[in-house]
């Protein structure tokens, strides 16, 4: 149980047997093809949500070198919410951009890449970087998106209200699929961009001047990085909607159970964690509630839970 | 050899380095000393890139830190601030062998595993190598960091304030493994002082900074000299000849 690849393994066994169990329950000959292509669709959105945010808030907390930030805490998700609003306002559900998946998809996924921009030019490259500053314009950023939707949202017609009410809720049983395809390439695309920056992180943790130090050209990483986080985390809004919860919750997961400070274990791990957090949430609000409440209460639940339990374990550590 | 040409730096409108030019000679130790708020700690700041100067240039063995790849500067020229708080779970042998990125990316070939040890069998590291950083005292972490520094055998060695917090065993320590990097190593070692006594025994060349201008520049010998100390501290200090050291006595 001492090392770390042991338990990366464990991981990976139980999110499959937790993947076998979600596609198999349940399933006869009668009703298999029926059901289990569905269910594989629903597995793969999991798949690249769960790992879009997981990947995302380890990024993001490896380069503003803080153990609390994830992006959702700095609005992104709201912000993603807050495009669409805005197109619908504007445009109508009728128009173009809303019409087709897709187009909607690029337009968004730009505008967040502009907004992250924004944020690397605002913060990270200035020389003191003041974190609790990041933090406060975040959250105020992220209700201010949040407020002036749920403004728009009074305003719009019924019917309009519904499609974007559709968007403002994780769930798995709602997936965009039209967008599924873009997403897969997108994500298979940074993945692949992203591989030569993975050696980087572990010294990036150490801090930037250390970084710096040690020959990173500390700004390139940073500046990518924040747009490589802006795409997946539209991805991952996109395709399910927000769980705010589940990155700050699978990130912090994965540092305590596998101790050890190398990233290449700690991603993988955490995408991991947050597949059997996925997968185990989607099985218990099927099979144990009957649909009856959602994932995302599951989630904010057990994650709620568990920090609370964090919280009083530090406090004996005292 | 280092080079500063007419390098300027303003933080918030106010200038804290200005015009300063300075070189630093090769295989000896150059002590910045000066009040607090003089730039020292900047300059050095400046000197190893971590802060980008508004104006004039800095040269390393003739090429301007600017223009030359990060991942080069990092096999020439190190730094290690005053101020390291690492959040991370690491043990003293994890952390230095950080020092060896420059060269192998993160991957560790034995080569880079030989420089490790023999960086912390330099810092008298070996029975502390596996404790973890959170375990040490302020004096271990110290000589930790160091090690790390070591490891990533540069020619040039930029310490903010080392002796920051220690006591005067550990400081004698610290001070002395400098001297063998430049006497043993061959070695160039440039730190940020408070301690002028410190400054006055083990460095071969001090420079002395007030108000973001270098005020005066040249051997320690020279430098130490109550009418110059005087002019930089706004203070007078009698130095006396103790065993063949200049030693400030200011104290009272």
């Amino acid at each position: 149980m001492k090392q770390p690849k042991t338990k990366l393994i464990i991981l990976f066994f139980a999110a499959i047997i937790l993947i076998a169990v979600f596609m198999l329950i349940k399933v006869t000959p009668y009703n298999a093809g029926y059901v289990l292509p569905r269910r594989a669709i629903k597995i793969i959105a999991i798949v690249l949500t769960g790992g879009c945010i997981a990947y995302t808030s380890m990024v993001f907390q490896t380069i503003t070198n803080n153990r609390i930030l994830t992006p959702s805490i700095l609005g992104l998700d709201s912000l993603y919410l807050f495009i669409q609003t805005i197109v619908i306002f504007f445009f109508g559900s009728k128009n173009f951009t809303m019409m087709n998946s897709n187009v909607n998809f690029l337009v968004s996924v730009g505008i967040m890449i502009l907004f992250s921009t924004i944020l690397y030019v605002m913060f990270f490259k200035r020389e003191s970087q003041n974190i609790l500053l990041l933090l406060l314009v975040g959250i105020i950023l992220g209700s201010f998106f949040q407020s002036l939707s749920s403004f728009m949202q009074m305003l719009i017609d019924p019917n309009e209200f519904l499609i974007v009410q559709d968007k403002m809720f994780a769930s798995f049983n709602n997936i965009n699929t039209n967008i599924l395809l873009l997403s897969i390439i997108i994500v298979a695309g940074v993945v692949i961009y992203t591989l030569r920056f993975s050696k980087f992180f572990d010294v990036m943790s150490l801090g930037k001047d250390q970084a710096i130090n040690l020959g990173i050209d500390y700004d390139r990483v940073v500046k990518n990085m924040l747009i490589v986080v802006a795409i997946l985390v539209s991805v991952a809004t996109a395709l399910v909607g927000p769980i705010t919860f589940l990155g700050l919750l699978v990130v912090n997961l994965a540092r305590e159970f596998m101790k050890t400070y190398k990233h290449t274990y700690l991603i993988a791990s955490s995408i991991l964690l947050s597949i059997i957090a996925l997968v185990g949430g989607l099985l218990i609000v099927e099979r144990v509630f009957a649909f009856s409440t959602t994932i995302s209460v599951i989630i904010n639940f057990i994650g709620g839970t568990y920090f609370i339990y964090l919280l009083l374990r530090e406090r004996k550590a005292w | 050899m280092v080079k500063v040409k007419n390098v300027s730096k303003q933080f918030n409108g106010k200038n804290v380095l200005e015009n300063v030019s300075l070189s630093i000679e090769k295989g000896k130790i150059t002590s910045f000393i000066g009040p607090n708020g003089a730039g020292k700690s900047t300059l050095l700041s400046v000197i190893s890139r971590l802060t980008k100067a508004d104006s004039g240039e800095v040269l390393i063995d003739g090429v301007d830190i600017n223009k030359e790849k990060s991942n080069v500067l990092a096999k020439k020229i190190s730094i290690l601030k005053q101020s390291n708080h690492i959040n991370l779970r690491l043990t003293v042998k994890e952390l230095v062998g950080f020092g060896r990125f420059p060269y192998s990316q993160g991957k560790l070939t034995k080569e880079d595993e030989q420089f490790v040890d023999e960086a912390i069998k330099y810092m008298e590291l070996d029975s502390i190598q596996h404790k973890f950083l959170d375990e040490l005292s302020g004096g271990q972490k110290q000589r930790a960091y160091i090690a790390m520094v070591i490891a990533q055998d540069t020619d040039y060695i930029l310490l903010d304030e080392p002796l920051n917090n220690l006591d005067m065993k550990h400081s004698v320590q610290i001070m002395k493994v400098l001297r063998r990097l430049v006497d043993e190593l061959g070695k160039t070692v440039v730190i940020v002082i408070h301690d002028i006594n410190f400054a006055s025994v083990y460095s071969d060349n001090i420079v002395a900074l007030k108000n973001g201008v270098i005020v005066n520049d040249g051997s320690a010998k020279s430098i130490i000299n109550s009418q110059i100390l005087e002019d930089i501290y706004e203070m007078e200090i009698p130095i006396q000849e103790i065993n063949n050291q200049k030693i400030c006595v200011y104290f009272a």
